[in-house]
């Protein structure tokens, strides 16, 4: 896996920086995360120092710098998920799952993640795990939904 | 231009082929809110129909009509009669719907309405248009969501697609931008600029490179207009930006997009694929010897990026960072050029002013801001979705004629994102438009509108904003930076129960702080929705302050969870639901509540309302 990251950088144009958040959103695509390792690689194709590679990765919530789980959780908190209960369903599936947003479990199923808001605040609160999202959601369909993923 | 015109007769021939199939065809609305519904089980129940039952059926996706409640919504359209919409078809649904309908004539699925033509309505079937949420609405912008297959440019093109660009190519770049001027068009994402203004700055600006940038990084928790639209009409948003771009002669054009629009993503690639195709972008457009070209760039997910330098920071692959202006981005913006930057509705509305003449667009609205508005109707209310209404439409025929109302006691309406503010029903007879509603203390914003009722506290959304301004705060203004977080401190405190006097003086102070010592839009109107509740909902920071009470019962320090031994019938539907244990109890007895083990997270109460026997066997005080 992590044998395709020079591959992913080498695509790029040298020293043009103008690339570099479509070149992490192209490791991200392929790792899940933004590894060490591809900071360094990204940091000497396009001169600029690590802290600078890290500082722009760091300041959008889009990117992670943690091996994601085998199913990603993203709860959605937008004005109308939480107007509709999209914290409390947070607060019940942490205890669900066990984690907090940003951590991924210890067997490794789900990660989770907090997002501002999906666009589908017409079904409001909703949940989306891995690439499906899941509308007017409640704890209990919650708990139901989760067994789906193994 | 001949080939243009070749093209146009072929999409019209296919278009009116298409009204006049002789076979039935389905159209199933696959935006992203359908698909979330179940829209995408949906199409796949319906190939699996067609197929087993030989039916000699056309299956076509479509975008979102807007009254997101009902879907996901199919349209079915039988030789020699009108299409007809059904809602809230799930796969089991449609598995008796097509045979019933198609095979037998009839169905005993009661039809929403029909769309196009009454060729031959079948009995006592109103149009769609009928509807109360789509009535009283006027759709310019929208008109083709939900009509057309968003990725084909022969339905966009039959729809009088690009006569907008052939009229503005006519006019010329100055000729463009006067009828702008004249169409009275503002900018859609909130700040309400004059379009033509910003194009005649960018227009006039020295320099042979410049750039046209859409703004699609629709930000605004609660808000989807952009979405929506990018998924229903991609091709309405491409006509615009040509127009725009000939008219300030940029020949390269980016669409900033969130991440989180995967499908609007793909589908404006699709589209800006087909007008390659056809000549409509790339090099000499239609002959005329304009070149122009559009690149489609991903945000990597921060609010702060709706701001125009902030945005262009971010293009360039840095920290999406404000920058103090003068120099603006139409004299110096992306890599020091000329830039023009507008938001996806703007834009969309461009085609539609040149397709029916500026002076029509400014018949439509009030008086000082023309045409009209799309709005994600959302929150507690009966029927959500996104609507466009003329600017000037008041907040009560939008709440309560289209969206239907709220079903318990209305209480607030929240306008313009964490920018915006939370106006009361005082203010239900306020006509939208820009002027009025900064009047009020909120602002237009890019259109979301999220209404509350009485199960909101007004204290919990001025905390959830500013909490959300705070973490999204780029951290360059100490004033924002630190101001927010002290602020959200401040409301914690109070959620909490432990407010001390003064604690309301402080955040007005701060405010006022962040406010003016700001650079950009997101810490000068951070303060917004703890100023306007601060304002028109006092009471409910004094029950919190004084009483230690959320009227609300939401703020979770301040309420507590119990069972009502003599109402509880020891179903367990509460056992099963708990995340946390909390509660037990064997069955058929009244259940205990173990209050060290609760998180107060609502899933009792909810299952007890909804699902268990008892009703209201558990309270919240």
């Amino acid at each position: 896996m992590a044998g395709s990251i020079p591959l992913i950088i080498e695509k790029y144009e040298p020293r043009d920086k103008g690339n570099l958040i479509q070149i992490l959103q192209d490791v991200q695509r392929t790792e899940g995360y933004i590894p060490r390792e591809a900071v360094e690689k990204i940091s000497s194709h396009l001169w600029i120092s690590k802290s600078e590679v890290f500082g722009v990765a760091s300041f959008y919530s889009q990117f992670k710098f943690n091996p994601p789980g085998r199913h990603s959780i993203k709860i959605c908190l937008g004005t109308a998920c939480h107007v509709q209960g999209g914290d409390f369903l947070l607060n019940a599936l942490k205890s669900v799952i066990d984690i907090s947003p940003n951590e991924t479990t210890e067997d490794g199923r789900f990660d989770l993640d907090r997002v501002a808001c999906l666009g589908c605040c017409a079904l409001a609160p909703v949940v989306m795990i891995d690439e499906t999202i899941y509308s007017n959601m409640s704890v209990i369909k919650l708990k139901e939904t989760l067994n789906q993923y193994e | 231009m001949n080939d243009f015109l070749a093209l146009r007769k072929k999409a019209l021939d296919e278009w009116q082929e298409l009204q006049h199939a002789p076979e039935p065809v389905i159209y199933i609305g696959m935006g992203s809110c359908g698909i979330a519904s179940g829209a995408g089980k949906v199409w796949d129940r319906a190939s699996e129909i067609l197929h087993q039952e030989k039916i000699p059926a056309k299956l076509l996706k479509v975008g979102c009509i807007g009254p997101c409640y009902l879907e996901p919504l199919v349209d079915i359209q039988k030789p020699g009669f009108p299409r007809v919409s059904f809602n809230n078809v799930d796969e089991q649904r449609l598995s008796k719907l097509i045979p019933e309908y198609i095979l037998n004539g009839t169905s005993k699925m009661k039809p929403l309405g029909y769309l196009g033509d009454p060729v031959e309505v079948p009995d006592g079937i109103k149009s769609l248009w009928e509807l109360p949420m789509l009535k009283e609405q006027k759709r310019i912008v929208l008109r083709n969501c939900g009509i057309i297959d968003p990725e084909s440019i022969t339905h966009y093109m039959a729809r009088d697609g690009f006569s907008g660009l052939l009229k503005a190519f006519n006019l010329g770049a100055e000729g463009v931008i006067e009828e702008v001027k004249v169409a009275g068009l503002r900018g859609r994402g909130g700040a309400g600029f004059p379009t033509h203004k910003k194009w005649q700055l960018c227009h006039d600006a020295p320099g042979s490179k410049k750039y046209l940038i859409c703004n699609a990084d629709e930000g605004d928790p609660g808000a989807f207009m952009n979405r929506s639209l990018m998924e229903g009409d991609p091709f309405a948003l491409l006509e615009g930006m040509i127009i725009a771009a000939y008219a300030i002669q940029a020949h390269q054009g980016y669409i900033y997009i969130r991440a989180e629009y995967p499908l609007a993503i793909e589908r404006l690639k699709i589209a800006i694929a087909q007008l390659h195709r056809h000549h409509l972008l790339g090099k000499d457009i239609l002959k005329t010897g304009f070149s122009f070209n559009i690149q489609i760039k991903e945000g990597a997910g921060a609010f702060v990026c709706g701001e125009e330098t902030a945005l262009i920071a971010s293009l360039e692959g840095r920290r999406g960072m404000p920058r103090s202006r003068p120099p603006y981005p139409s004299s110096s913006g992306l890599n020091g050029c000329p830039t023009n930057i507008n938001n996806v509705e703007t834009l969309a509305t461009i085609p539609a002013i040149f397709r029916e003449g500026g002076q029509a667009f400014a018949g439509i609205g009030s008086k000082s801001s023309k045409g009209t508005k799309t709005f994600a109707l959302v929150g507690k209310i009966r029927r959500t979705g996104l609507i466009e209404v003329p600017m000037g439409t008041t907040l009560r025929k939008i709440i309560y004629d289209i969206g239907g109302g709220s079903r318990k006691a209305f209480k607030a309406v929240q306008t313009g994102g964490p920018s915006g503010g939370c106006l009361s029903k005082e203010f239900l007879d306020l006509p939208v438009d820009y002027e009025s509603l900064s009047g009020a203390g909120s602002i237009m914003g890019s259109g979301g509108l999220i209404v509350m009722d009485e199960d909101t506290c007004m204290v919990d959304v001025a905390k959830y904003f500013l909490k959300f301004t705070s973490q999204e705060s780029c951290g360059k203004c100490t004033p924002c930076r630190i101001g927010t977080r002290q602020m959200v401190e401040v409301l914690e405190k109070i959620t909490r129960g432990d407010a001390e006097p003064g604690d309301i003086q402080m955040l007005e102070e701060i405010a006022g702080t962040v406010r003016d010592g700001s650079l950009c839009g997101l810490g000068q109107t951070a303060p917004n929705p703890v100023l306007t509740t601060l304002k028109y909902f006092k009471e409910e920071y004094e029950a919190h302050i004084e009483n230690q009470r959320c009227p609300a019962a939401v703020c979770r320090d301040l309420v507590e969870y119990s069972v009502i031994k003599e109402k509880c019938t020891g179903c367990q539907r509460c056992v099963d639901v708990c995340p946390t244990g909390a509660i037990t109890g064997p069955r058929s007895e009244p259940h205990y509540l173990d209050l060290e083990k609760c998180i107060k997270c609502r899933a009792c109460y909810e299952i007890c309302r909804f699902d268990a026997i008892a009703g209201d066997a558990i309270i919240i005080k």
